[in-house]
Formats: structure tokens, sequence, C-alpha cells
């Protein structure tokens, strides 16, 4: 069997071990700069909107994205009236066709624009690829400093079969590196910052 | 290997006939290389996290028989099966004999470079399978029926009026339609059927996590999801060191990998598959394919702690002005030249010499492997072993070739910025016999007397 061979010829042959690197030092202490996590997504080609109530968010809609006809929202509070009974189909591939899709984003990383999304709230993995166009929504409490504080306070252990940091809309710069949105997933995504008044 | 190849330095005159394109390719990926820099002179700590990668890497080779083991547990667990292939043609037997099973003919694949290594595509053909490469780059070079020539960049050879070509004969788009924007949205449809057909996906991966058993792949396009969750089987390939100990190091290297690669904070997509979704099969290949050998090799195995970047060949003088394909390997630039004899000292005995030895790839490299150290030390091997026969005159000739015309930069700027992008990092550590050969251009005009009386004034 190639599983014996192969794990005595990495026995024989590996160094020495050597410890981990201790990787507190990179930690920041406190919360996320929501305004630093907006522009970051705004260079990669998304677009934020500050909203203070989830009401806010339909005529954001029908002011930035009129076409969109076939909406799915995660959470009915997003936009009552959205599509319903949306998950029956072939495993996925009934999406196609989906204009916007509005998910919830756990969280959010300053340093990069990253969200951070698992199957245990879109349900469907395939989703926020195969739409057309991806709304996510994220609260401006919970947005982290940089990747570290997300895997040590947030993501310290997997929740869900899948998840995923989606950072701007789908592109490419394979063409003589002329850059594109819109490659194989979402062709824009927009962003709701969320902050309840207080 | 059964196939002979043209050496390094013959493919590089061959890539150097067309003046034009070399320059646009040397600049282009000096563009590329100057995005990263910007990227990392945004984050104090850069070189901290360098370090960081470097020694997290260097736990995983100390590490790498228990940490598979672990990684193989807690895939198993979450519902993965877990294969291990010793050479290319075993993966590439064990992916075929799932294709059978599921009896596909036609599946799509994002980026992998193992299966490059592995030449899957052209031995699935044999067996009537035909494999879509979904990476727009890829695909552009699959229906051209080249290589990629960059492992980030797999089209960077290649000018949009060919692909606008290509396009016109392959998808249809009208005949000198070569504009990036409308090729691109040609492609989105054309490769959105070849989702919507497939029932299974090959991906790639860039890490594993062995605390987890999870896999994460990133890409900007979306392909390597689109792909796998809509299939009912997905089979991961990837080399064993990919391997990271725990889930927290993914912080450090996805800090890393898209900075280092293209000058971006992150891929758009950095996605976590851990367990398949319900219904579907997941399979994970473990490929060693020489691994284990170079782990064996004390001054090669650092070269294993490549997250493939590319920052390497994009600051590379030697890479940019031959090409990918001179180096007639799966993986091109510095570090190809360091992992190819690995596989075949004789085949890639001259992969060693084509370069200058400046040392600026090792000075990009985000895992800091010591790359043109590495270089200079192959090619001490290969002398000895007696592989070199003509291969230091070639390299010799190539390096004169690639970079002995200043008079081709003179349009595209200055001599002083020759050299910036021709000598990024020299090094005139006496491990570079080239250099001392060159007859270096004359300093820029402007001295630093007349630059200083100017500025002072301000
Ligand atoms: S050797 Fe270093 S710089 Fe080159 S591709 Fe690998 S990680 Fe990137």
């Amino acid at each position: 069997m190639s599983r014996e061979s192969i794990l005595a010829a990495i026995k024989k042959n590996q160094p020495e071990q050597q410890a981990l690197p201790d990787l507190n030092a990179f930690r920041r202490t406190g919360p996320g700069d929501p305004a630093a996590f907006r522009k970051v997504i705004e260079t990669l080609g998304g677009q934020v909107f500050e909203i203070s109530s989830y009401a806010e968010i339909q005529p954001l809609i029908a002011e930035h994205q009129p076409d969109a006809q076939k909406i799915i929202s995660l959470q009915e509070s997003y936009l009552p009236g959205a599509m319903t009974e949306w998950e029956t189909g072939d495993g996925g591939r009934q999406y196609e066709h989906v204009d916007l899709a509005i998910i919830p984003g756990q969280f959010g990383v300053a340093e990069n624009g990253a969200i951070w999304i698992t199957d245990v709230e879109i349900k469907e993995r395939v989703l926020p690829f195969i739409t057309q166009h991806l709304a996510i929504v994220v609260s401006s409490q919970d947005i982290v400093p940089t990747m570290h504080d997300a895997y040590a306070e947030r993501i310290a252990q997997p929740g869900g079969g899948f998840g995923v940091f989606i950072a701007g809309p789908s592109k490419t710069a394979d063409i003589e590196q002329s850059l594109v949105l819109g490659a194989h997933g979402a062709k824009s995504l927009t962003v709701f910052l969320y902050s309840p008044k207080a | 290997m059964e196939h002979q190849h043209k050496e390094h330095s013959l493919l590089a005159e061959e890539f150097n006939a067309n003046e034009p394109r070399v320059n646009w390719h040397d600049e282009t990926l000096w563009w590329v290389r100057q995005k990263r820099d910007k990227m990392a002179w945004t984050i104090p700590e850069w070189e901290d996290l360098r370090e960081a990668a470097s020694r997290i890497k260097h736990n995983v080779l100390g590490n790498l028989h228990d940490y598979l083991l672990e990684f193989e547990k807690n895939a198993q667990a979450n519902g993965a099966v877990v294969h291990w292939a010793a050479d290319a043609a075993e993966h590439n037997k064990i992916v075929l004999q799932l294709l059978q099973e599921q009896g596909v003919k036609r599946m799509v694949k994002s980026k992998s470079m193992l299966t490059e290594e592995c030449h899957l595509n052209p031995y699935l053909a044999e067996h009537g399978i035909e494999v879509i490469d979904t990476d727009l780059g890829e695909r552009i070079v699959q229906l051209a029926k080249e290589p990629p020539s960059h492992i980030v960049l797999p089209c960077i050879h290649k000018k949009k009026e060919e692909i606008g070509e290509l396009f016109h004969e392959h998808l249809g788009t009208p005949a000198g339609n070569a504009d990036p924007k409308f090729l691109t949205a040609a492609a989105r449809q054309h490769l959105r059927a070849e989702f919507i057909q497939s029932r299974v996906a090959i991906t790639g991966v860039n890490f594993a996590v062995a605390e987890t058993g999870e896999m994460v792949v990133c890409t900007n396009e979306g392909n390597a999801d689109m792909g796998a969750h809509l299939a009912d089987v997905h089979i991961a390939c990837m080399g064993i060191e990919k391997i990271i100990p725990q889930r927290k190091h993914l912080g450090v290297f996805l800090r890393l990998l898209a900075r280092s690669a293209t000058g971006q904070p992150i891929t758009t997509y950095s996605s976590h598959f851990r367990a398949p979704k319900k219904g579907q099969q997941l399979h994970i290949v473990l490929v060693d394919n020489g691994r284990s050998r170079q782990l064996g090799r004390e001054d090669f195995r650092n070269s294993l702690k490549c997250i493939r970047c590319g920052a390497c060949m994009n600051t590379c003088p030697v890479y940019r002005r031959s090409g990918g394909h001179s180096y007639h390997n799966a993986i091109a630039g510095p570090i190809g030249a360091i992992l190819a004899p690995n596989l075949d000292m004789k085949e890639y005995a001259d992969l060693p010499f084509a370069s200058t030895l400046c040392g600026s790839c090792s000075n990009v490299c985000p895992v800091k492997i010591d790359i043109h150290q590495q270089l200079y030390k192959w090619r001490q091997v290969i002398t000895r072993e007696g592989y070199t026969k003509k291969t230091k005159a070639a390299g010799m000739h190539a390096m004169n070739i690639v970079l002995s015309k200043p008079g081709l930069y003179k349009t595209a700027g200055g001599i002083g910025r020759w050299v910036m992008r021709t000598f990024p990092a020299v090094v005139n550590n006496g491990l570079n016999p080239w250099f001392r050969q060159r007859e270096m251009p004359e300093p820029p005009k402007e001295s630093f007397a007349d630059w200083y009386k100017k500025n002072r004034k301000q």
C-alpha cells in the first residue's frame, strides 16, 4: 500500500522537530474599525451602505439594483416579500437565475474586507457564488481587526461543514491583467453595515 | 521522463524573438511585483509574519508524518474518503477510477498545479474523459493547447488579441473582439454551462489543516466553489506538503498569500471545505510524487514550504524575460527550478542555471525559502553528478540573450529603471559568476550631488 510506504519515507526523512511560533503578538486588542473595513471593500469593487434598520434595505435595493427580479433573502426581516421556498431544486442549479441573494455575514475583517459566512446560515453552499449579485448584511459591531483575531476569537473551531471568507465581487485579471468584475461568481457585492440606533 | 525538451536557453531565445511581447511580459510582471511591495509595506509586522510562516512550515516538515495521520483521521471523521498516491501515475489512476465509478465523460476542474505536475488532463483524455479547466487563465491556455506559463497567472504570456482569436474559434465570439470585459463575460457564460452540467468537480488545495481535517481553497473567480458545491462528487488533490498544524495558522498564511501573489489584501474567496454537503462524496487524494525524497535532502527540503504565490517569478529578471514555458516544467521560475531537479535531475539539469542568483526571489518569498542559495547548491549537485554537459555554457548563453540587451529597455524607461528591474536585489555574494562577468550599464546621469542641490531648495 502506498500509504504505508509514503508514511515510512516521511518518517525516515523528516528533519528534527521545531517548536511552533507564538502568534499572540499579532493580535490586536479591541474591536475592528468599521470605517477601515468599508474602505477596503470599496477598493475591492464592493459597495457599502450603512443602515440602522433593515427597513432601509428595500429602498436601497430598489435604487441600486432596479433590474433584480428574483431575490432570495435568507432572513425575512431583510426584505419582506422576497422569494420563499427557494430551497427545493437540483442541488443548487436552480439558483442560476437568481438575480440577488441577501445573506447574513457572521463578522467582517477590517484589514482585508473579508466577511465570514458558513453553511449553517446560508443552507445552500453554492448560493453566494451562483447568484448573479450578492448582498451581505453584517453588524458594525462584528468587525475584527485582523485575520488572527478572526481565527482566535470567532472561528477557533469550525462551525458547519463549509465556511468562506468573501472579500468583494468575483473577479479576474487573466486577460492582460485588466481587472474585470464578475468572473464566475457574483458580479457585484453590496454590504449592508448594520448599526442599530442606540 | 519520456519527452525530450529543448533547454531553457533555447526556449528563452525563442521567447525573445518577439521583442515587444517580451518587454510587455517583463513590465507587467514587474508591475505585479510592485503591487506586492505596496501591500507588504502597509503591514508593519510583515517581516514577522514571513518569519512566523516559515517557522510554521518548518514545524510541519519536522512533524509531517504525524500531521498527515491527524489530518487523515479528522478528514475521515468529517465524512471524506482519503486516498494516498506515491506518484503521478497512482494519482491519475485514483482519479480515473473515481470518474469511471460515476460514469462521467466531461467534468470541471479548478486550478491545481499538482494535477498539472501529474499531467492529469492528457491522461484522462486518453481514457475518453474531457476535463474543463475553469480558471479563466487556465481555460485560455487549455483552448490554446498549451500548459500554464505561471502558477498564478496562467496565460500571462498571451496577448488579448490572441485570446479573442481563441474565443472566436472555440466559443463563437465575434472575430476581432479582444475586449477583456467582453471576453470574460463570454467565458462566464460558457463555463457556467459547464458547472451546471458537471457532476464531478476536481479542485486543488491551498492549505489542509491537520487539527480539523479541512481544506482551504483560495480563488478570485469563484470557480472552485461553483464546481465543488454543484457536484455530487468533489475530488480534492493535494501534495502532502500542504498540511498546516492548526486552524489559527491560516491567519498567517491567508494574510501573506494574496498580498505576495498579486498585491491584494486577500483573495475574493477563501473557502474552508470540512465536510461534504448532504448526499455528496468528498475524496481527498494525498500525493507524494517525490516530496518525501525532497524532505530527506537537507539542502533542498525548505522548497517544500512553498505556498505557490508566484512572487519569486514576478520578481525574477530571468523569468520575466524568458517566459514560463522556457522552464519546460509544470512549475516555472525560481521555485520550479529547485523543485524540478528533485523529480528528474537529468531532465531539469539546465534549470538551476537559469538564474542570476541575484537573490530577489528569496527576498520576496513569504515563507522565506532560501531560493537562490538552493539554486546555487543544485548547480553543485548537478555538476558533481555529471549532468552539466553544455548546460552551464548554455545557461550563460541564456543570460546573454535575456539580460544583455539594454537597448531593448531604453524605450521602457531610463537605464536606472532597467537596473532596478533587472537586478532587483543584486547580491554580489560571490555566488554569482555571471554577475562578475557582466559589464554593468552606466550609472544614472544625475548624480546624488545634483539631486541634492535641486531638492535642497524646497
Ligand atoms: S517559493 Fe516562495 S515566492 Fe516562490 S511561489 Fe513559493 S512561496 Fe511564493
